[in-house]
């Protein structure tokens, strides 16, 4: 539906909205000033930074190893995706080789996390676009995924548990059957997902055709991970660079078709989300089958002391892209880190993407980019 | 394509060099935009994003250094771009090329103090508008007061 | 049939008593009926609301709160004095009002609101002979007293000072003038088909022949185009704009607090109550048992008032389930669907419903002939 106004016949004051900081849809604090004709959005100026807590700085004053638990509370709804990404990017520069089980151990708990991810990203987008019910089953679902990470390291969603070198714990005797018990129940909620939400007409009628992001537009803002896949470009870690032992595994990669509407819609970033998490649960069961015993903490440096260098590591988070650029000059302390975090770049592109739509539109387009303050701004 | 083959396109620009040990390219900053130009244009190169911009204090806030990290998603290779600078040298900005660099160079104007010459609109984004100081440069001194508020510089209260 | 202001008047008729007094006590006692009526109804719809929404959402709902010793059980009847503790903190809490907000309009608004739902229930029966005031063009007065809310949301919007506000009372304006057209084109269908205005002859007739949603494929559609636009007039999901909360935050509620907001909740849940008593009388029979439809073999040998459960304090009975029933199925919408967003709300009113209600009534008409 056309939407834009004849500027030249209709004389409208332009006014400025302000989504403050504090607002139940923002996912966070975040502020966006709106300049609008009426309902229809002529510019948007995100403003970061409310929840800026010097996470860079503080990497320069603590070891390598205190610098995990800080790393989880960058995204602290992927924890376990950021200590990831941080333990590989220390391996590189400290080059050491890991047990088998570490990384099949690793693989679980991160596909396990991409489902929880996930899970709260289509709950709440769910509640951006008026559906209250769905966001309570998703989270719902959610608490089992924390029970299993509980039983595992002690904590429900900050868990300092994959450390350079290994993990922290080894998993208990009765981990794996509760796993398949819990994804077992999973995939029969999937169904009920995709009755309530996914294929409800008024629920496609809000996002299809909304928020369309080219390919390219995508790509030059530097969007990565579901909300570049909706676009149609298959681009995922996962697959192009594998790191860790993702190239033992058989999964898919989903890319958005534009099956309701126009490729790189709302409705495609919402659907490459809901399945990747049926990917997710294909790998977790390929990883539980094949998983070799051993000594979680053989590899596990007794002081991690780099040598001299820089590195820059990327990895697949539950947003994209996770970049890590470390500069060590040869202390145990680093000299720089920095992370690009995805949800940086992602919320870059809202202002290009949401020109030219209704209010209710943009609150539609800011959830489907699924971003999270904690990592925007460290 | 390695890193050499990627150096051998763009080798024919002033100011360019190949580190082959640790595998990055350094530019000075004058040819910076030539260079970004050819990466972006050129079709066996064509790299189409701009994955990270970081900028390093390794000169105790004298000399600073600006890395790019580009990647292509159609030939699938990476490279790393170093600038190096001194302080209160200009840095092209990249803005027009990659959309990517837009608040990039903000956060490293922001935290390190370094100036993107033709940067659309260069403020802070992620400290206040009116914050003195750039805190991530190895001589940062906290000020004493932020809007009347004391920042105390006495460690013992939480240490 | 007659109204209760009529037997006011009527009781006191032997007695000396100033006429004066008279009129007031007939305007008195009224006015207390119709406000227990909406209190009652707001307390009893609010719990039921909760309680649904929580088994729709797999969780339990109010269960600490009890009432008089009574706590309820682990599934049911679990927080019943829930509403009467919110009632009475919403009563006593501090009356906010924002310093540039125009004082007099604010203060106004929820009265206004009010007014329009409580002069709607004074035309409304309950059943056979129980109703505030007989008036003989029923249905004509129901639909024009319930666009009285409008003002008062408007007015609410914008006295309060605050951009959001003012959003949700520009697209609430629109969202309900708007819908009251594919609503009086509903209500129009009984109206030709039955010859009546004044709902006691309408339900006569249906007594006479069937339930109206039974008597021609176009009066059903008719209920159904009539149940979704009150489902928008009333500001329910999936029409909820006006107080979308997830956009702006309560739209045009945001700055009120306390007594003026139960004053706006109240009036939301007793104009559930009407549409769903209008749309009981007019499509599903009123006060008329739905036995009355059913032919049974043995209804003829035993006395029928025992049997199809018909009569005045029955008709009550009646009533209230088919409002309940219809009030659920709002409720059920509410948790389900998703929001429609303001241009596609106005689509489906101006292209989709008033095409189809004007089709309807040029088609029933003929049926009409026909049959």
């Amino acid at each position: 539906m056309d939407t834009t106004l004849d500027k030249s016949i209709v004389n409208i004051d332009e006014m400025v909205l302000n989504m403050g900081p504090q607002h139940p849809s923002t996912h966070g604090v975040l502020r966006l000033k709106i300049h609008t004709d009426g309902e229809v959005v002529s510019k948007i100026e995100p403003v970061i930074g409310y929840l800026h807590r010097c996470f860079e700085k503080h990497c320069e004053n603590l070891s390598y190893e205190q610098i995990v638990p800080f790393a989880d509370r960058c995204d602290y709804l992927a924890s376990m995706h950021m200590d990831h990404a941080y333990s590989i990017a220390v391996e590189k520069l400290l080059d050491i080789e890991l047990p088998e089980r570490v990384e099949y151990i690793r693989v679980i708990v991160a596909e396990l996390q991409r489902i929880a991810s996930h899970l709260v990203a289509i709950g709440t987008f769910g509640l951006d676009v008026g559906a209250i019910t769905p966001f309570t089953w998703t989270i719902r679902d959610r608490e089992r995924v924390l029970d299993l990470f509980e039983a595992l390291c002690g904590a429900r969603l900050l868990y300092n548990y994959i450390w350079p070198g290994g993990v922290s714990h080894d998993l208990s005797p009765k981990f794996i059957q509760r796993t398949q018990e819990f994804l077992d129940y999973f995939e029969t909620q999937i169904f009920e997902y995709n009755e309530l939400l996914t294929g409800n007409k008024i629920f496609i009628e809000r996002t299809a055709d909304v928020g369309v992001m080219p390919a390219d537009v995508g790509m030059n803002f530097g969007v990565t991970g579901p909300s570049l896949r909706g676009s149609g470009v298959d681009y995922d870690l996962r697959k192009t660079e594998p790191y860790s032992i993702y190239n033992k595994f058989d999964f898919n990669v989903p890319v958005g078709e534009g099956k309701m509407g126009t490729v790189g819609d709302c409705w495609d970033r919402y659907w490459v989300r809901m399945v990747e998490m049926e990917e997710s649960i294909k790998i977790i069961r390929q990883a539980m089958a094949s998983l070799p015993d051993g000594d979680v903490h053989a590899a596990m440096p007794k002081k991690i002391r780099p040598t001299k260098g820089n590195v820059y590591s990327r990895y697949e988070s539950a947003r994209g892209d996770v970049g890590i650029y470390i500069q060590s000059n040869g202390k145990n302390i680093p000299l720089r880190l920095k992370m690009r975090s995805p949800a940086f770049c992602n919320l870059s592109v809202l202002g290009e993407i949401g020109e030219g739509w209704m209010i209710s539109d943009v609150i539609t387009i800011l959830g489907s980019l699924d971003i999270v303050l904690g990592e925007i701004d460290r | 394509m390695g890193s050499k083959q990627i150096f051998e396109v763009i080798s024919s620009i002033k100011g360019v060099d190949l580190n082959l040990e640790s595998e990055f390219i350094s530019v000075s900053s004058v040819s910076l935009l030539e260079v970004a130009e050819k990466f972006k244009n050129d079709t066996t190169l064509d790299f189409d994003f701009l994955m990270c911009i970081t900028a390093l204090d390794d000169g105790n806030s004298k000399i600073f250094t600006v890395v790019y990290n580009f990647h292509s998603n159609k030939n699938n290779h990476s490279i790393e771009v170093r600038v190096s600078i001194t302080d209160g040298e200009d840095v092209p900005s990249l803005a027009g090329i990659w959309k990517t660099a837009d608040w990039h160079e903000r956060e490293a104007y922001d935290m390190m103090g370094i100036n993107f010459s033709g940067h659309p609109e260069l403020k802070r984004i992620l400290l206040p508008e009116d914050w003195e100081g750039f805190p991530l440069r190895k001589n940062y001194e906290v000020a004493d007061y932020y809007h009347g508020v004391p920042i105390p510089k006495d460690k013992s209260y939480w240490e | 049939m007659t109204s209760i202001v009529k037997s006011i008047i009527g009781s006191f008729q032997g007695f000396p008593i100033d006429p004066f007094l008279l009129a007031v006590l007939a305007i008195l006692v009224p006015g207390i009926i119709i406000f227990l009526i909406m209190a009652v109804n707001a307390l009893i719809a609010v719990y039921f609301e909760r309680k649904v929404s929580a088994f729709m959402q797999d969780r339990l709902g109010p269960m600490e709160v009890g009432i008089f010793g009574f706590k309820g059980g682990k599934r049911f009847w679990g927080g019943i004095g829930q509403t009467f503790a919110d009632a009475i903190k919403l009563l006593s809490k501090e009356d906010i009002i924002p310093n540039d907000a125009d004082k007099f309009l604010m203060m106004m608004a929820p009265f206004i609101i009010f007014t329009g739902a409580f002069l709607t229930f004074i035309g409304l029966p309950i059943s056979d002979s129980l109703v505030i005031s007989n008036f003989n063009i029923g249905i004509f007065y129901i639909i024009a007293m319930s666009s009285v809310g409008v003002i008062g949301i408007i007015l609410a919007g914008w006295s309060s000072n605050n951009k959001w506000s003012l959003y949700g009372a520009m697209r609430a304006a629109a969202q309900m003038i708007s819908y009251e057209i594919p609503i009086a084109l509903s209500l129009i269908l009984v109206v030709l088909v039955s010859g009546h205005l004044d709902i006691h002859g309408i339900v006569q007739w249906q007594a006479d022949n069937r339930w109206f949603i039974l008597h021609s494929p176009f009066a059903a559609l008719g209920f159904i185009i009539y149940f979704v636009s009150v489902v928008a007039e009333t500001n329910r999901t999936p029409f909820d704009i006006p107080e979308a909360e997830s956009e702006l935050v309560a739209g045009w509620m945001t700055e009120y607090s306390g007594f003026r907001w139960a004053l706006f909740f109240l009036s939301e849940y007793a104009n559930m109550l009407i549409v769903a008593f209008v749309a009981s009388i007019v499509f599903l029979g009123g006060w008329l048992s739905p036995f009355q439809l059913i032919d049974l073999p043995f209804i003829d040998i035993l006395p029928e008032s025992w049997l199809i459960l018909d009569g005045t304090v029955f008709g009550i009975f009646w009533m209230f389930v088919k409002a309940i029933i219809l009030i659920f199925c709002m409720m059920w919408f509410r948790w389900t669907f998703p929001r429609l967003r303001v241009d596609q709300l106005m689509y489906v009113c101006w292209k989709i419903f008033i095409p189809f209600a004007l089709a309807n009534v040029i088609l029933i008409s003929i049926w009409e002939l026909i049959f």
